[in-house]
């Protein structure tokens, strides 16, 4: 399919306005506008639901080279807001490419602009800090009469702090994941995962290790995850505030020490609360593939895949049972602790990255081999 | 963890002179490891033979040597220095041979000398084929089917299983020396004697071809706790095939989704493990299959090399001074990063620009070469742009080039008048081969209606690449739409085209009217560039480094505005042959002028090999063409109080007449005085009032005089285009059939390119002087005599320091010419003036009134920094109140230049007007005889002290051949000759054994020298004349066999002083410092 492109504008809440080129979903749409450093990897990102109610803007400066496909993708919707990027190109070069991103993004709705300054956006977030946008189709060039359409159409688009996405994105029912394949093989037990916006790779890395794995709503009962009689359970990712999920931190709290619990960004978020400690909401948040970690255990660093607006502050977790064990170089912000009377491992970021480098897929295996047997 | 405290010296090889496949970018990463442990507090030990570095600058290590880089030059110094810990990382495949040499024959044990960075079992790993293939099986990643022979029938039986085409590598070589591919097993059989020979070991690996495969470098750098980081990742648009160095190359990859490049980062960082590099920089090349994404392992180096001086330029991350740092005992977490200051340096650089990298030739100095490009690289330099996207970043790269190439030039029919098959199958044909202007061929392809799959069948150049190509060119149209009406342009069109990249020139040519009108459309909608700062990470902390390239955006970087004092300095951009790192050398001395006297520097290059293009050398970097475009648009947003031309060659120096017509202020020598130093008729006049004497000389502008003009001059003589750089087109002609062939072959003469002959001057004495004016006073700054005689290019002929033959009278009045020269031109600066003296008489040959070549060589020699003197005098200094050292010289520096023949099968060795060497090297000594041969074992050939010369010369040369015949006797060699020379020696009384020419029967000359037999080779012909045949033969295989040859009977002689010293003394060597205590 050809794509088409359209005069656009994208404004943001503090009253600038950068004219483009629409792309992808000829749509109005906002959200909170945040920035992914990362230079491959924009189909994983799209397809994260941690990115619903957001805006996109990708600091790689050619998006759309190798189109999309079937396979690299991290859940089956795009919850994402919009796409920003300095360049669009819709010819896309690659043996896997199946569509353009253009198409894909039109099909999901979701709209795009590119011939952005995205550096000088970046730099406005950054100083600025996250702040909700919109992207809408223009046929003016009177930035005054845009300024104002995008004024009234951004009043419409709640604040990300205090906003409970997590019961928009979660699945309704449980279900498992590749359940025709896991008939196949002896299961080395069953994993829980609560899907708080989950990354399918999460449970491609669980599944991958032998387990079976069962995800269910966020707002499953602690004693109906008993009865599967799991041998862990796994706190996924998910949009949002942390602050506003409902049930999770009473169901976490009722599941603590009753069985191993690996739980990652937005389950990581929980897991802090269910135990005591406080999140706050970062200036720009983590968003890309280049996070320097350190491990405090080995002292060695993992290059990590990171994707959060919000973070655990350490100093408000019980010292008690409780390890900080990953810590970002760059800012020096909370990236995991473990406890191991509880048999917890909590991370910050993605250990299983997607996008992004594989460093710190071992986190997996060290949660099982240390926890599990 | 904190750094070494048991280690207090370390010695760091640099990689010697320039060559292709090793060029600056190793000053680059020497200069970068000295500064680095330097700070660190550890005493620098520094050996290098290429005294046009900037590494080799006294500041920049305790004790400097400029020094052979072999065995015995080394085992001296360590013996002398008895340094701790020796980096072999920095200084390219020389350095790293070097060192495994140096274990090898148990120096390194000898002496307590620790290898850091690379150890011995990791330099074997990565670098022997057979131990890299047993750790690409071990780390489970797959490499092209492949085998090792040592004789052409073991590679016909790998052959038969690895099928053709096939690639042939010979074994040890640098740069891919000597790799070929072959379609058939005829070609094969070739391909195959000659990687043999090729190969120090006679060894060649036969591989699997993956001709056409999407080709990836990652640049990776690990510490010591085993943290590993990609700092980079470069895709080239040329696709396997193509030499890395000789292809186009982009930053970051594009065409590879997240899945697949992390397999890639994955291989790699498994490969680095097991290979076991503990610390520093490594890259790993990939090649992927366009189809079926297979990817293979080509190759890795366990040391900082080309691609990571780019990819540091490219990113902002300096690869070679965290590989340094991480050498001595620091982890990455413990190094800050420079740029942003508040993160560490174990991180991913990410880009938030495109950067693209186009290769330099220089085939047209070499013109019986083969200019296909194939997997041993030819390209003698490159050039780097940034832009926001792929179409900006390529038109600013190939504009960068300098030749002439405004963005993807249209090319003319006339071209390919002579194809078979016409004007398409000729396009046809150009893309197919991959040569140095494919990339406009394919362009070109899109113009004349060529579809993307036929263009892509044809180049296996990524589609992704061709349909941006193409869309440039499908943008030519839109703009073609307005030739006639230019004021119908509207500022958004014209903003939209800019932001492609086209600069004003390429789209006046389309719009067919002239730059200057475009330039004036351009500034009446005040369509301006802004400045983007290279940040290591896309802008996500705020970076204090201001390091910046152009772009058509809403907003720029400004970091620092101030109203102190700057000073732009022009670099000489993209290396090629006659402008090279000299002028880095001398544009980086001026920088430290600039910073010694308080005044903002500002660099404007764009070599990324270069050490100007460090970002910490400047107050300001901006890394773009050196275009009269893109400077203007510096000037005006910098506003600086001058501009400097005349450190960075002949690239800004061409720009001065037209920076001046601007009212840009140009500082030290003006533009008017460079004219008439340039402007023959202008020229003439001055020396004419100053009764300096010149050749005779004539110009003629119609073709029909030109034999009359010649023979009232008298043969032999000298022909020339007008303002030529590096000798280019200049020939010497013997006789009037000679001439009329010449003007047979290609030269139009008209009134606009009149040609310029002068008298050639026989057996004369060529000396090039170097000096310093005020204004007032005049500083000699060295007067060097070139050992060969006029008539070899000045930056082809060994010189020395100070003069070995000339008299102090001669002296004199040279210097007194120079002075005159110097005032009359009212230079403010350096200025280089080119004598030959013929029987007593001297003659000015031409004057430059600019740093010249070898500023950088009678620096070192004389242990004082011209180059940063002449920036004090330029920014209003006076000579008598500098502090300059007045101490004499206690010892002969001898510099000799080094050729790529090796790398242009086709080409004569034979010395003429037209500059063909890319480096140069220094020898040191007591006398010119140790200087000298110090300077030829330095450029890589030996010094034979015994055996038999052989000796062939032509009929002039004959008596003069005869002292040095009687002296190599008395030396102990024995002699044998060509029939002709054998008996004009016999007859004088030695006993010469005659020998057969390649022509005259078996076994002749060549038999002798494959057996070995051979020791010292002297064979002179009419300079500049290129042979064929038996002569030819009889040069190739000296060359190819690496013997020590001279092709000038005053070689020969400094030749025979040589090995007559070199047999009297011990080895020894000399530290630059030790002079100054």
């Amino acid at each position: 399919m050809q794509d088409s492109f359209w005069k656009a504008a994208l404004y943001l809440e503090n009253g600038h306005v950068f004219l483009g080129k629409g792309f992808g979903a000829k749509a109005i749409q906002g959200g909170e506008a945040v920035f992914n450093t990362g230079m491959s990897g924009y189909q994983e990102i799209f397809s994260d639901p941690s990115y619903s109610h957001q805006v996109v803007v990708m600091t790689h400066t050619q998006i759309g080279n190798y189109g999309v496909n079937g396979s690299d993708i991290e859940s089956d919707s795009l919850l994402l807001k919009g796409v920003v990027a300095r360049e669009y190109f819709s010819k896309p070069s690659n043996w896997r490419a199946q569509q353009s991103l253009g198409d894909y993004l039109q099909k999901a709705g979701v709209p795009g602009i590119s011939e952005v300054d995205t550096r000088r956006v970046t730099k406005l977030l950054r100083d600025e800090g996250a702040q909700r946008s919109i992207i809408f189709p223009v046929d003016t060039e009177n930035v005054e009469e845009i300024k104002e359409k995008g004024a009234s159409l951004l009043a419409q688009i709640p604040q990300m702090e205090g906003l409970d996405l997590v019961s928009q994105v979660s699945c309704r029912e449980p279900w498992e994941f590749e359940a025709e394949k896991n008939k196949l093989k002896n299961s080395a037990g069953t994993i829980v995962v609560y899907d708080f916006g989950v990354k399918w790779n999460i449970l491609r890395s669980l599944s991958s290790r032998g387990f079976r794995v069962r995800v269910v709503p966020y707002q499953m009962p602690a004693e109906e995850v008993k009865k599967e009689k799991p041998v862990a359970v796994c706190l996924s990712n998910g949009p949002g505030d942390p602050a506003r999920v409902p049930h999770a931190v009473k169901e976490i709290q009722a599941l603590m020490g009753q069985f191993p619990i690996l739980a990652i960004c937005m389950g990581h978020q929980l897991m802090a609360r269910a135990l005591g400690g406080e999140t706050y909401k970062l200036k720009y948040g983590h968003h890309g593939v280049n996070h320097p970690v350190k491990d405090l255990e080995t002292g060695k660093i993992l290059i990590t895949s990171q994707n959060h607006g919000f973070a655990v502050k350490p100093e408000s977790l019980p010292k008690k049972d409780i390890q900080v064990s990953l810590i970002n170089l760059n800012d020096q912000t909370l990236e995991g602790f473990t406890s191991k009377n509880l048999k917890i491992s909590s991370i910050q970021f993605h250990p299983e990255a997607k996008p992004g480098p594989s460093d710190a897929n071992f986190l997996f295996d060290q949660f099982i081999k240390g926890f599990l047997t | 963890m904190p750094k070494r405290t048991d280690i207090k010296k370390v010695l760091v090889i640099g990689s010697g002179p320039i060559i292709i496949g090793q060029a600056c970018e190793f000053d680059y990463s020497g200069t970068q490891a000295c500064k680095a442990l330097k700070e660190e507090g550890y005493e620098v030990v520094l050996v290098n033979s290429n005294p046009a570095t900037i590494m080799t600058d006294p500041v920049f290590s305790h004790r400097t040597y400029i020094e052979p880089l072999t065995l015995p030059y080394l085992e001296d110094l360590i013996r002398r220095e008895k340094p701790q810990a020796l980096l072999p990382t920095v200084g390219g495949q020389t350095a790293l041979n070097l060192a495994m040499s140096l274990h090898r024959e148990g120096i390194l044990e000898k002496y307590g000398v620790e290898l850091i960075g690379a150890n011995e079992v990791a330099i074997e790993k990565a670098e022997s084929r057979e131990l890299f293939k047993q750790v690409l099986i071990k780390v489970g990643v797959d490499f092209p089917k492949s085998g090792e022979a040592s004789t052409v029938d073991e590679a016909l039986e790998i052959a038969s299983q690895v099928g053709f085409p096939c690639v042939i590598r010979p074994s040890f070589t640098l740069g891919g020396t000597g790799a070929s591919v072959a379609y058939n097993i005829e070609e094969f059989r070739v391909e195959c004697a000659r990687g043999l020979e090729a190969s120090p070991t006679s060894q060649i690996l036969v591989e699997e071809s993956v001709l056409g495969w999407k080709e990836f470098e990652l640049e990776l750098i690990r510490d010591k706790k085993d943290n590993v980081v990609v700092v980079c990742s470069i895709e080239n648009v040329d696709p396997m095939g193509v030499h890395t160095g000789d292809s186009i190359t982009i930053a970051p990859a594009q065409t590879l989704s997240d899945v697949e490049y992390q397999d890639l980062r994955d291989k790699a960082l498994a490969i680095i493990r097991e290979v076991g590099v503990d610390t520093g920089g490594s890259n790993i090349q990939f090649a992927v299959h366009p189809e079926t994404g297979r990817v293979v392992a080509i190759e890795m180096n366990p040391r900082v090399s080309r691609s990571s001086a780019l990819a540091s330029k490219a990113t902002g991350f300096p690869i070679a001074r965290i590989a340094t740092k991480l050498a001595i005992g620091y982890t990455l977490d413990e190094i800050p990063n420079d740029i942003t200051k508040k993160t560490p340096s174990c991180f991913e650089p990410s880009i938030d620009y495109v950067v693209t990298k186009i290769p330099r030739f220089a085939f047209e100095k070499f013109p019986r070469s083969d200019s296909r490009l194939s997997p041993s690289m030819k390209s003698v330099g490159e050039a780097m742009a940034m832009g926001r996207t792929f179409k900006e970043s390529l038109q600013k790269a190939l504009r960068s080039l300098e030749v002439k190439w405004w963005g993807l030039n249209p090319l003319s029919e006339r071209r390919t008048i002579k194809t078979e098959g016409g004007w398409i199958e000729g396009i046809r044909n150009y893309i197919k081969t991959p040569k140095p202007d494919r990339i406009l061929w394919v362009a070109q392809a899109f113009r004349e209606g060529f579809t993307e799959k036929e263009v892509y069948e044809l180049t296996s150049i990524d589609l992704w690449f061709l349909r941006q190509i193409k869309e440039l060119t499908e943008e030519e149209k839109e703009i073609r739409a307005y030739v006639g009406r230019l004021s119908d342009i509207s500022k958004k069109q014209l903003r939209e085209w800019k932001r492609l990249g086209f600069s004003d020139k390429s789209l006046s040519i389309q719009l067919q009217t002239s730059e200057e009108n475009i330039r004036k459309l351009r500034m009446k909608h005040q369509i301006v560039p802004v400045y983007k700062c290279v940040d290591t990470c896309a802008a996500e902390f705020e970076s204090f480094t201001p390091y910046f390239y152009s772009t058509y955006e809403e907003e720029g970087d400004d970091i620092s505005v101030n109203d102190r004092k700057k000073v732009m300095i022009l670099g000489g951009g993209p290396n090629r042959i006659g402008q090279g790192i000299e002028f880095d050398y001398c544009c980086v001395q001026a920088l430290f002028a600039l910073q010694e006297e308080g005044v903002e520097s500002i660099m404007v290059n764009c070599n990324p090999e270069t050490v100007s293009t460090d970002y910490d050398m400047s107050d300001k970097l901006y890394f773009e063409p050196l275009t009269l475009e893109d400077i203007l648009h510096i000037i005006d947003h910098e506003k600086p109080m001058g501009v400097v031309v005349h450190f960075g060659g002949q690239t800004p120096l061409n720009l001065s007449r037209e920076l001046a017509k601007l009212n840009v202020p140009i500082l030290g020598t003006s533009a008017q005085a460079i004219e008439i130093a340039e402007d023959r008729d202008k020229f003439r006049a001055l020396c004419n009032r100053l009764q300096i004497n010149q050749p005779e000389s004539v110009v003629v502008s119609d073709a029909s005089h030109v034999l009359e003009a010649a023979e009232k001059i008298g043969f032999p003589l000298l022909v020339r285009p007008s303002y030529v750089l590096g000798g280019r087109g200049m020939e010497i002609i013997y006789n009037s059939r000679e001439l009329q062939k010449w003007l047979g072959k290609k030269h139009e003469i008209s009134e606009d390119s009149p040609l310029l002959m002068d008298r050639f001057l026989k057996n004369a004495i060529e000396v090039d002087v170097d000096a310093i004016c005020d204004g007032q006073e005049v500083l000699i700054v060295g007067m060097m005599e070139q050992i060969h005689e006029a008539g070899v290019h000045s930056g082809d002929s060994a010189c020395s320091l100070p003069p070995m033959s000339l008299s102090p009278s001669i002296q004199k009045e040279l210097e007194r010419q120079t002075c005159l020269m110097a005032l009359e031109l009212k230079v403010k600066g350096l200025i280089n003036i080119q004598f030959a003296i013929e029987e007593q008489n001297i003659f000015v040959i031409e004057v430059n009134p600019r740093a010249s070549r070898t500023v950088p060589f009678a620096s070192k020699a004389r242990g004082i920094p011209f180059a940063k003197l002449a920036m004090k005098v330029m920014l209003g200094k006076k000579l008598k109140d500098l502090e300059i050292s007045q101490a004499g010289m206690d010892l002969v520096y001898v510099k000799e230049s080094v050729f790529p023949f090796k790398r242009f099968p086709e080409t004569d060795i034979v010395l003429g007007p037209e500059m063909r060497s890319t480096g140069e090297v220094m020898g040191v000594g007591k006398t010119f005889g140790e200087a000298f041969g110090k300077a030829t074992l330095a450029s890589g050939y030996p010094l034979p002290l015994t055996g038999t010369a052989f000796l062939s010369v032509k009929d002039a040369d004959k008596e003069a051949c005869l002292s040095i015949a009687k002296d190599l006797v008395g030396l102990g060699f024995e002699l044998v000759a060509t029939r002709g020379t054998a008996q004009f020696l016999n007859e004088k009384g030695l006993s010469v054994r005659s020998v057969n020419k390649v022509n005259e029967g078996r076994p002749h000359i060549v038999d002798h020298i494959k057996n070995g037999e051979i020791s010292l080779v002297v064979n002179t012909s009419a300079l500049g004349v290129h042979e064929v045949g038996a002569a030819y033969e009889l040069r190739r295989n000296t060359l190819m066999r690496n013997l020590c040859y001279f092709t000038t009977v005053a070689a020969a002689r400094a030749g025979v002083q040589a090995i007559a010293e070199h047999k009297r003394i011990p080895v020894s060597t000399h530290c630059l410092q030790e002079r100054e205590i």
